[in-house]
C-alpha cells in the first residue's frame, strides 16, 4: 500500500477508535467533574453495555429482519439499562462515600470494579463470546480509503451521540446543574440544587454512553469478553487527562486524539500493535509532567 | 434496614473485641509470653509439619512483607498504588536475568533489585505524586500493566513462558534449595519487615506522612515538603516489593508474568485494608487472612477474588478502619 | 530595612480582586495588626504570603529575600510561620505529636536514622521533643502534652496551635484570628502570651483580629483593610478617629466582650 492509502487508512482507524474512547473518557471526567472520583468502575460498565447489547440483540434479532434496526434497539435498551445500573452503583457504593477521605472511596471503586468484572468472569467462564450482528462485512472505496458500511456508521453514531452530549451539557438544567456542581458542591446544596439527583443523572448518563462505547466496540470486533474494560478504563482515564479532566470536550478531544495517536504508532516500526499500549502510557506520563492539567485545562487555585 | 442494624452490630462488637484485646495485650508479660509462643510454634513447624504445611506458610511470610511494603505507601503515606505487583516483578526479574542468563550470585543482584525499583518509582512518582492522589492510582495501575506487557514480549526476560533457571542463593556454604530453607528464610524477611516497618512508623519521616494524612496543607504550613516525604515512602514501598520480589525467584528458580498481574495487586491491597491500613499488626493479620482464608476451602477457589471483593466493599462502607485498627481510632479516653 | 515588606501586592480571582496593590511594612521586633470588616481580604493576604495562594502581582520581601513564588513549606523554613483561623490541628494525633511536626524542617532524619537509630538521629529525637515540650510550657499547656487533639476544649486546642507554630523557630509569627472564640481570662492571658513572643522570643508578631480591644492594645501599629485595598495605617488611636476606618465599618457592632 501506498504511504498515504496508509495515512488515510490510520487516519480513519484512529478516529473510530478515538471515538469509542472519546465516549467512555466522557463518563469518566463527568463522574470526575461532580464528584471528584476517578470511577474505574468505568470500564467494566463499558464491558458490561457490550455484554447487555449481546444478550438483548441475541433475544430480539431472531424477530426482526433488518439487522440494523436490531442493533439499534438493542443499542437503545442496552444504554439505558446499563445507564440505571450505573446509577444504582452509585447510590448504593458511591453515595454512602461522599463525605469520607478520598482513599476510601477510591478503594470502593476498585472493589465495584471488581466485583462486576469476576462476576462476568464467573458467567462467561472466562471464554470470549462472539458478537453476531447479521451484518455483512462487504468493503467499499472512497477515493483511496478502504471502508465497510458497519465502520462508517459505527463512527457516525458515536460522533453523533457526542454531539447530542454537548447539546446536554450546555443547553440542559441538568448540563449547567452539573458544570455547577464541578465548581462548588456545597453551595450547589445550599441554592436548592438537588445535588444528589443531579449526581444519579450524571451516571447514568456517563454509564449509557460508556455501554454504548461497549456495544459499538462489540459491532466492530466481532467478540466481547470479561477483560475488554480494563484496558479501555486506562485508556479513557488516558484521553481525559490529555484532554483536561473534569472538562467534556477535552474527554473527546482527548479520546479522538489518543485513537489518532496509537494508529499511527502502529506503523512506527519497533512498535506495532504489541506495544501501542506503553506507547500510549508514555505519553499520559509526559502528559502528566508537562501538562497536567491537560490540552483544554486551566489550572484552578483552590480556596482555603 | 435490618441488615445495616447487623453490621453495625458486628462493627460494635468487633471495636468490644478489638478494645478488649488491646487491653489484654496491653500488659507488657502477656505480649512478651505470646510473642514467644508464636515464636516457637512457628520456629518449629518445619520440623513436624508437611511440606505442604511449610509452602503455605512461606507464601504467608511472603504475603506479610510484601503488604507490610504495601502498608508504607497505602497505610503510613495515604497513597493509592495499584500496581505493587509489578515492583515485586522489578525485583524479581532483575535478579531472575542476573542469576539466570548471567549467572551472577544472587546476593549481588539485590542491591541491584533494590537501585531499579528505586528508579522506577521515581520515574513513575516523581511526575504523579505533585498532582493529586487519584493520579497515582491510575498511574501505577498503567505501569503494573506495561511492566506486563514488555516483561511478555521481550527475549531476555522469556516471553510469555517466562524465566527459568535462576539460581539458589547459597548462604554460609549451605545451598538453600529446600523448602525448610525458604521457610526460615522468609520467615526472618518478615520478622525484619516488622521490625523495619515499627521504625519506620515511630521516627520523623513516619511522623511527616501521619501529618500529611491527617491534613496535608497544614503539614505544608509546619514546613513539610509533601511531596518529598510521599515520594519517599514510594521509593522505600517500592524497594520492600522489590526485594520481596528478588527473594521469591529465587525460591522458584523460575518466574513468568502470570504470577505479577493486576489481580495480585488488588489482593495485596486488600489484605492490607482488610486489617487496617497503617497500623502494623493489622496489616500482619490481613496478609495472614488474605493467604489462609482460600486454603479452609478449597471449593471457594474460583470465587476468592469475588468474595474478597465483596468483603472489601463491605467494609469500606461499614467499618473503614479495617478488623484491626489503630487503638486511637476506637478508644475515647485521654 | 523591615522585616517584611510588602509591595503592591494583588490578587485576583478570575474578574474578582481580592487584595488591590496593598503596600505595607512590618519592623522586626515588633507586633502589628490587620483589620478590616468581613470579607475585606485579610486571610487572603496571609495565604499569599504564606504560599497558599500566587498572587498576580506585586512582590513580598521576607528578610530581604522575594517570597513570590516560593511553596508553604519553604516560606516556612526560611522562618515565617503561621497559625490558621479555623485551627487545623493534626486531630487525631497526641499534642505533643502535633507540636513536634513544626520541628520537622529544622531536622534531617530519614530511612537509614530510623531504621539504624543511629547516635545522631536519637540525639535529634531528643531535641525536637524538648523544643516541643519547651514550646508547650510557653503556652502553658505542657501538662496536657499526651492528650489526643481533638479531645481537648477550644481555648486548648488554640494554645496548641500556638506552640506548634512557635515550635517552627520562626523570625515573623503570622496570626489569624487567634482570639476568635476565646472568653475574657483567655484573652488576656493571649495578649499577655504575644507580649512575651516579641519580648523573650524575640520573634515578630502580625496579626489579623477582629476583637478591636485586643488590636488596640497589643499592636504599636494597625494597618485597616477593605475590599483589598489599604484604606489607613497608624496608631490605635490615630486609625480610630479615621473617617474612612469609620466608614468602612459603619453599620457593624463592636465586640462587647472586648478585653
Amino acid at each position: 500500500m501506498s504511504f498515504w492509502e496508509v495515512f488515510l487508512q490510520q487516519l480513519f482507524n484512529g478516529l473510530l477508535i478515538g471515538a469509542f474512547y472519546g465516549l467512555v473518557a466522557i463518563g469518566y471526567s463527568m463522574v470526575y467533574g461532580v464528584i471528584k472520583l476517578l470511577n474505574f468502575a468505568h470500564g467494566d460498565i463499558y464491558m458490561t453495555g457490550a455484554f447487555t447489547g449481546l444478550i438483548i440483540l441475541g433475544f430480539i434479532s431472531a424477530g426482526i429482519a433488518n439487522a440494523w434496526l436490531a442493533i439499534v434497539i438493542s443499542l437503545v435498551l442496552s444504554m439505558v439499562l446499563v445507564g440505571l445500573f450505573g446509577v444504582a452503583i452509585q447510590r448504593v457504593a458511591y453515595r454512602p462515600m461522599l463525605k469520607a477521605p478520598r482513599l476510601s472511596i477510591l478503594i470502593t471503586a476498585l472493589a465495584v470494579s471488581m466485583i462486576i468484572y469476576n462476576s462476568v468472569l464467573l458467567l462467561t467462564q472466562g471464554q470470549a463470546r462472539p458478537f453476531r450482528t447479521g451484518l455483512t462485512g462487504e468493503s467499499f472505496y472512497v477515493g483511496a480509503l478502504r471502508l465497510t458500511e458497519t465502520r462508517v456508521v459505527l463512527l457516525v453514531a458515536a460522533l453523533v451521540l457526542m454531539f447530542l452530549l454537548h447539546m446536554f451539557i450546555t443547553r440542559t438544567m441538568y448540563g449547567k446543574a452539573m458544570r455547577a456542581i464541578a465548581l462548588d458542591r456545597d453551595t450547589c446544596q445550599l441554592m436548592g440544587i438537588n445535588v444528589y439527583k443531579i449526581i444519579a443523572v450524571t451516571f447514568f448518563v456517563g454509564s449509557s454512553l460508556a455501554a454504548a462505547a461497549g456495544m459499538f466496540a462489540g459491532v466492530y470486533y466481532g467478540t466481547v469478553h470479561f477483560f475488554m474494560g480494563f484496558l479501555i478504563g486506562l485508556k479513557a482515564f488516558t484521553a481525559a487527562v490529555i484532554g483536561g479532566i473534569g472538562i467534556i470536550p477535552g474527554a473527546m478531544l482527548g479520546g479522538l486524539l489518543l485513537g489518532l495517536l496509537e494508529s499511527f504508532a502502529t506503523q512506527i516500526p519497533g512498535v506495532g500493535t504489541v506495544w501501542k499500549d506503553v506507547f500510549s502510557f508514555i505519553f499520559l506520563i509526559l502528559f502528566l509532567i508537562f501538562k497536567p492539567t491537560g490540552i483544554l485545562g486551566r489550572v484552578e487555585s483552590e480556596r482555603m | 434496614m435490618n441488615d445495616k442494624k447487623n453490621l453495625n452490630k458486628i462493627t460494635q462488637n468487633l471495636d468490644t473485641l478489638t478494645a478488649r484485646f488491646n487491653d489484654f495485650a496491653g500488659n507488657k508479660t502477656i505480649r512478651i509470653i505470646l510473642f514467644i509462643l508464636a515464636f516457637l510454634v512457628l520456629v518449629y513447624i518445619p520440623i513436624t509439619g508437611s511440606r505442604f504445611t511449610q509452602e503455605i506458610m512461606t507464601n504467608m511470610f511472603f504475603y506479610i512483607i510484601v503488604c507490610l511494603g504495601l502498608n508504607i505507601i497505602v497505610g503510613f503515606a495515604g497513597l493509592l498504588h495499584l500496581g505493587y505487583a509489578a515492583f515485586i516483578a522489578v525485583g524479581a526479574y532483575v535478579t531472575g536475568i542476573l542469576s539466570a542468563v548471567y549467572g551472577v550470585s544472587f546476593w549481588v543482584t539485590l542491591p541491584l533489585s533494590v537501585l531499579a525499583a528505586i528508579l522506577a518509582g521515581l520515574a513513575i512518582g516523581a511526575p504523579t505524586l505533585r498532582l493529586r492522589g487519584d493520579y497515582l492510582a491510575i498511574v501505577t495501575l498503567g505501569f503494573g500493566e506495561i511492566v506486563r506487557i514488555t516483561v511478555r514480549n521481550i527475549d531476555i526476560t522469556g516471553g510469555a513462558i517466562g524465566l527459568i533457571g535462576i539460581e539458589r542463593p547459597v548462604f554460609f556454604g549451605i545451598t538453600l534449595n529446600q523448602i525448610s530453607h525458604f521457610y526460615y528464610m522468609f520467615f526472618i524477611l518478615a520478622i525484619l519487615a516488622i521490625f523495619v516497618s515499627y521504625r519506620l512508623h515511630d521516627s520523623r519521616m513516619g511522623r511527616a506522612w501521619q501529618y500529611i494524612r491527617e491534613d496535608e496543607d497544614a503539614a505544608s504550613a509546619m514546613g513539610i515538603n509533601v511531596v518529598t516525604a510521599r515520594l519517599y515512602a514510594f521509593i522505600i514501598g517500592s524497594a520492600f516489593g522489590a526485594l520481596a520480589g528478588s527473594f521469591y525467584a529465587a525460591k522458584m528458580t523460575a518466574i513468568s508474568p502470570e504470577s505479577f498481574m493486576f489481580l495480585h495487586s488488588v489482593m495485596f491491597l486488600l489484605a492490607v485494608v482488610l486489617g487496617g491500613m497503617g497500623k502494623i499488626p493489622g496489616v500482619v493479620l490481613g496478609a495472614v487472612i488474605v493467604t489462609l482464608f482460600p486454603e479452609l476451602s478449597r471449593d471457594i477457589g474460583q470465587y476468592r477474588v469475588i468474595i474478597f471483593a465483596i468483603v472489601l466493599l463491605l467494609l469500606m462502607l461499614y467499618r473503614p478502619q479495617g478488623i484491626w485498627p489503630d487503638k486511637k481510632l476506637i478508644s475515647t479516653k485521654k | 530595612m523591615a522585616l517584611l515588606e510588602i509591595k503592591d501586592l494583588t490578587l485576583r480571582f478570575g474578574g474578582l480582586c481580592a487584595v488591590n496593590q496593598l503596600s505595607l511594612d512590618i519592623e522586626e521586633g515588633s507586633i502589628r495588626s490587620l483589620i478590616g470588616p468581613n470579607g475585606a481580604g485579610k486571610t487572603c493576604v496571609f495565604n499569599c504570603l504564606t504560599g497558599f495562594y500566587k498572587p498576580s502581582d506585586g512582590d513580598m520581601i521576607f528578610m530581604g529575600a522575594s517570597m513570590m513564588k516560593k511553596k508553604p513549606h519553604i516560606i516556612t523554613y526560611k522562618g515565617m510561620a503561621r497559625t490558621f483561623q479555623n485551627l487545623r490541628l493534626f486531630k487525631q494525633m497526641s499534642v505533643l505529636e502535633n507540636v513536634m511536626s513544626g520541628m520537622h524542617s529544622r531536622s534531617s532524619a530519614g530511612f537509614f536514622g530510623a531504621v539504624l537509630r543511629t547516635k545522631g538521629q536519637k540525639a535529634e529525637e531528643k531535641r525536637i521533643r524538648e523544643v516541643a515540650e519547651e514550646c508547650l510550657d510557653f503556652v502553658g499547656i505542657l501538662d496536657k502534652k499526651d492528650y489526643i487533639a481533638k479531645n481537648l476544649p477550644y481555648g486548648d486546642q488554640r494554645r496548641v496551635e500556638w506552640a506548634r507554630a512557635l515550635a517552627t523557630q520562626p523570625k515573623l509569627l503570622l496570626l489569624d484570628e487567634p482570639a476568635a472564640g476565646l472568653n475574657k481570662e483567655e484573652k488576656a492571658h493571649l495578649i499577655n502570651l504575644m507580649r512575651r513572643i516579641r519580648d523573650e522570643r524575640k520573634i515578630t508578631i502580625f496579626l489579623i483580629e477582629h476583637d478591636m480591644g485586643l488590636v488596640m492594645k497589643v499592636s504599636e501599629k494597625i494597618f485597616v483593610i477593605d475590599y483589598g485595598v489599604k484604606i489607613a495605617e497608624g496608631t490605635a488611636q490615630e486609625v480610630r478617629d479615621n473617617p474612612r476606618v469609620i466608614e468602612a465599618y459603619l453599620g457593624k457592632e463592636e465586640k462587647e466582650d472586648a478585653v
